[in-house]
C-alpha cells in the first residue's frame, strides 16, 4: 500500500533517480532523467524571474522618468529633483506604482507571513481573554464571542479552500446523480442536451448574480452567512458541467461486452447500475471531477471578488482598490499562491483518479 | 509413461466420403433447436439478410463447431441463441422452450473475456453464481466460484483483480464464469481467436478438460479448423453471407477424453482436416 501511494502520487519517480545516483546506479541515465525533469524545469522557472526582473526594472524605470517629467512640467525644476530625490532615496511615500520586481513580492510575503503571526497572537490573546466569558455564556445557552478582527492571508486561504471544497462537493452530489440518470436514457439525455450546452458556457459572474436573485430572497430572514452560500452555490453550478457531462459519457459509453455480460447474467437494474455501471464509467467520473476541481478554483477567484465573501478573490480585490505601497506585490503574491494552490489540489485529483482507473495510464 | 500411447479410435476413413451414411442413430434428446431462423437488417438500401431459414438441432451433451468465413454470420447466430440479437424470423428452442431473451442457461464466452476489470477472477465468477443459486450459503456459492477457478488453472488467484490477469487467464476466468452457471447450453463466441497460438493450445486443453465433466452441450463459433476438428463431434459449415446457411456438416467421431497428440497422429485426422478445408475453399 505504501509502495503504492509513493508510485501514484510520482514521489517514487521523483526520488529514484536520486537515490540510484546516491547508489551509483546507472549514473549517465540517472543524471539525464535529473536534468531533464528537475534541472530543466527549475532553470526555466529561474529565466522567468529573470525576464519578469528585467521586465519591472524597465516599467519602474519608465514610470518613475515619467513622474519626474510630470513634476518638472507642472512644477518646474525644483520640484522635479525633488521628486527624483525621494524616488531615490527609497522613501515609501512616492515609489512610482507598476508592476512590482521578484524581491518586492518575496518581502511582501515575507511581511504577510508576519502579518499572519501577529493576527494569530492577536487571536489566541483573544481566546484567552474571553474563555471565562465564553463559558458563561455556553452555561446561558447564547453564542460564543469569536474574534473579528481582519483575517489574516493564511485565514483567506483556509476560507477560500473551504468555498471551493463545498462548492466542489455541491457539484458532484448534483452532477453525478443527473449524469447517471441521463446516462442511462437516450431520451433523457437528447432531451436534456440543449439545456446544458446552453447553460454550460455560461459566465460565473452570471451565474453569481442568478445565484444572489434567488438566495437573497430565499434567506431574506435567515442569519446564515449569505456571501459564504452565494459564493459556494455559484462555484458548484459554474463547475458542475464537466463532472455532469462526462458522467452521462461515463454511463452510456460502457462496454457493450459488459452490456451483454449484464444481460446473460440476468442482472437486475439495480445491480446493472451498481455492479455494472457506475464501477465501469468511473474513470470517466473521476476525469470529470478533475476538471470540476480544477474550474471551480479558477472561478472561485472571480466569484469571491464579486459576492464579496472573505477569501483570496476579495483579498485581491482589497489590495488593489488599497493602493497601498506593497498592495501590488501583495496581489502578486496571490497570484502564485492560487496557481500552487491549483496546482496542488490537480496533483490530489490525478492520484485518485488513477487509483479508480484500473490500471489505464491517466495523463 | 509411453506419450505414444494411444486411445483407441473411434471412426473409419469411409465416414468422411459419405458422413451420414455411417451414424449410429444419436438416441440423445434435442437440446437445442434451431427452426427456419433468419437474421435481416433493414438498411437505406433494402433489407440485407444474413441468415436465411437455417435449420440446426444440436443434441444433449453433444460439442458442436461452426465455421465459416468472416463475416458469414457464424456469430450473428450465436447472438440470436444467446438471446442478444434479435431473431428476424423462426425460432430457437432450448430444452424445449423458446429463446426470447438472454439468460444464464445459455452461458456465453466472448471472444474478449469480458471481465470486470475492477473486480477480482473470484468476484467476476461469483456475480454469476448469486444469480444462478440465489439460495445457496455463501460458501456453497465460493466453493462452486473456487472449483471452476481452480479447474482452469487459477488456484492460486482467486484475488488477483481481472485487469492484473494476462489474455489468456482472463480468459480462463470466463471460461470458469461460463460453467460456474451449469448451463443448458453452453455459447463460445471465437473464445481463442484473441490470443496467440501458444496460449490457445493450452486453453483448449482447459475447456476440453472441464467440458468432459460437465459435458454440457456447446456450440462454439471458430474458424480454426484443427481447433473445430480436436474439440467438436460435430462440425458445422457455414456458406457465405448473404443468405447464409448450413452448408454442410461433419462427424468427428474421434473417442473423448482426446487427447491433441493423438488426434494429430491419427491417421484419419488429414482426411477430416482437408474435407473441411475443401469446403472453406469453395
Amino acid at each position: 500500500m505504501k509502495d503504492k501511494i509513493l508510485q501514484l502520487t510520482g514521489i517514487q519517480s521523483f526520488l529514484s533517480p536520486w537515490v540510484n545516483i546516491f547508489k551509483g546506479e546507472e549514473t549517465k541515465k540517472n543524471i539525464n532523467i535529473l536534468l531533464k525533469s528537475y534541472i530543466f524545469p527549475l532553470l526555466s522557472i529561474l529565466l522567468f524571474v529573470l525576464v519578469w526582473h528585467t521586465g519591472a526594472t524597465y516599467l519602474y524605470n519608465k514610470e518613475a522618468t515619467s513622474k519626474i517629467e510630470k513634476a518638472r512640467a507642472e512644477r518646474g525644476e525644483a520640484a522635479a529633483l525633488e521628486v527624483q530625490n525621494c524616488i531615490y532615496s527609497g522613501e515609501v511615500g512616492c515609489q512610482p506604482n507598476t508592476l512590482p520586481s521578484p524581491a518586492k513580492v518575496w518581502e511582501a510575503y515575507l511581511s504577510l507571513l508576519a502579518d499572519h503571526k501577529i493576527i494569530s497572537g492577536k487571536k489566541e490573546a483573544f481566546a484567552k481573554k474571553v474563555e471565562k466569558t465564553n463559558a458563561k455564556r455556553a452555561e446561558q445557552g447564547k453564542a460564543a464571542i469569536t474574534y473579528t478582527g481582519r483575517p489574516s492571508f493564511v485565514d483567506q486561504i483556509g476560507t477560500s479552500l473551504k468555498t471551493v471544497f463545498a462548492g466542489f462537493l455541491l457539484a458532484a452530489f448534483i452532477a453525478i446523480p443527473i449524469g447517471i440518470i441521463i446516462g442511462l436514457s437516450s431520451t433523457l439525455r437528447t432531451s436534456m442536451n440543449w439545456l446544458i450546452q446552453i447553460l454550460k458556457p455560461v459566465s460565473p459572474v452570471v451565474w453569481l448574480l442568478l445565484v444572489f436573485m434567488i438566495v437573497k430572497t430565499l434567506m431574506s430572514d435567515s442569519d446564515m452567512d449569505k456571501s459564504f452560500m452565494i459564493s459556494f452555490i455559484s462555484v458548484g453550478l459554474c463547475s458542475m458541467w464537466a463532472t455532469l457531462v462526462n458522467t452521462s459519457m461515463g454511463v452510456s459509453t460502457v462496454d457493450k461486452d459488459f452490456v451483454n455480460v449484464a444481460k446473460v447474467l440476468k442482472l437486475s437494474i439495480g445491480q446493472n447500475i451498481f455492479k455494472v455501471v457506475l464501477p465501469s464509467s468511473l474513470p470517466m467520473i473521476f476525469t470529470g471531477l478533475r476538471i470540476t476541481l480544477s474550474v471551480a478554483w479558477m472561478v472561485l477567484i472571480a466569484i469571491e471578488l464579486l459576492a464579496q465573501s472573505p477569501g483570496l478573490g476579495s483579498f485581491v480585490w482589497e489590495e488593489f482598490q488599497n493602493g497601498a505601497n506593497d498592495s501590488n506585490a501583495k496581489i502578486i503574491v496571490a497570484m502564485f499562491v492560487i496557481g500552487m494552490i491549483g496546482f496542488g489540489l490537480d496533483r490530489i485529483m490525478m492520484v485518485i483518479q488513477k487509483m479508480m482507473s484500473f490500471n489505464k495510464e491517466v495523463a | 509413461m509411453n506419450q505414444y500411447n494411444i486411445n483407441p479410435i473411434v471412426g473409419t476413413t469411409k465416414s468422411i466420403i459419405n458422413p451420414q451414411k455411417e451414424i449410429v442413430e444419436d438416441t440423445r434428446p434435442d437440446m437445442l433447436v434451431c427452426k427456419d431462423i433468419a437474421k435481416i437488417y433493414p438498411t437505406p438500401k433494402g433489407d440485407y439478410t444474413v441468415l436465411s431459414d437455417l435449420q440446426l438441432t444440436v443434441k444433449k451433451g453433444e460439442f458442436i463447431s461452426v465455421i465459416g468465413h468472416s463475416g458469414c454470420g457464424k456469430s450473428t447466430l450465436l447472438t440470436m441463441i444467446a438471446g442478444l440479437n434479435d431473431i428476424s424470423k423462426g425460432h430457437v428452442f432450448v430444452d424445449g422452450e423458446e429463446v426470447r431473451e438472454a439468460g444464464p442457461d445459455r452461458a456465453v464466452v466472448f471472444q474478449s473475456p469480458s471481465l470486470f476489470p475492477w473486480m477480482t477472477a473470484l468476484q467476476n465468477v461469483m456475480i454469476g453464481v448469486k444469480q444462478v443459486f440465489p439460495h445457496a450459503t455463501k460458501k456453497q456459492k465460493q466453493d462452486i466460484c473456487k472449483y471452476y477457478l481452480d479447474k482452469v488453472g487459477l488456484g492460486n488467484d482467486f484475488h488477483k483483480r481481472a485487469s492484473e490477469l494476462s489474455q489468456g487467464m482472463q480468459q480462463r476466468v470466463g471460461i470458469a464464469r461460463a460453467f460456474a452457471l451449469k448451463p443448458k447450453v453452453l455459447l463460445l463466441d471465437e473464445p481463442f481467436g484473441m490470443l496467440d497460438s501458444l496460449t490457445r493450445g493450452e486453453l483448449q486443453d482447459v475447456l476440453l478438460e472441464v467440458w468432459q465433466k460437465e459435458k454440457i452441450t456447446a456450440i462454439m463459433i471458430t474458424h480454426d479448423v484443427d481447433e473445430s476438428i480436436f474439440l467438436a463431434d460435430r462440425v458445422i459449415m457455414m456458406t457465405s453471407g448473404p443468405f447464409a446457411k448450413i452448408g454442410d456438416e461433419l462427424k468427428i467421431p474421434f473417442e473423448r477424453p482426446r487427447n491433441r497428440v493423438d488426434i494429430l497422429e491419427h491417421p484419419d485426422y488429414y482426411q477430416y482436416r482437408g474435407y473441411l478445408m475443401d469446403f472453406l475453399n469453395h
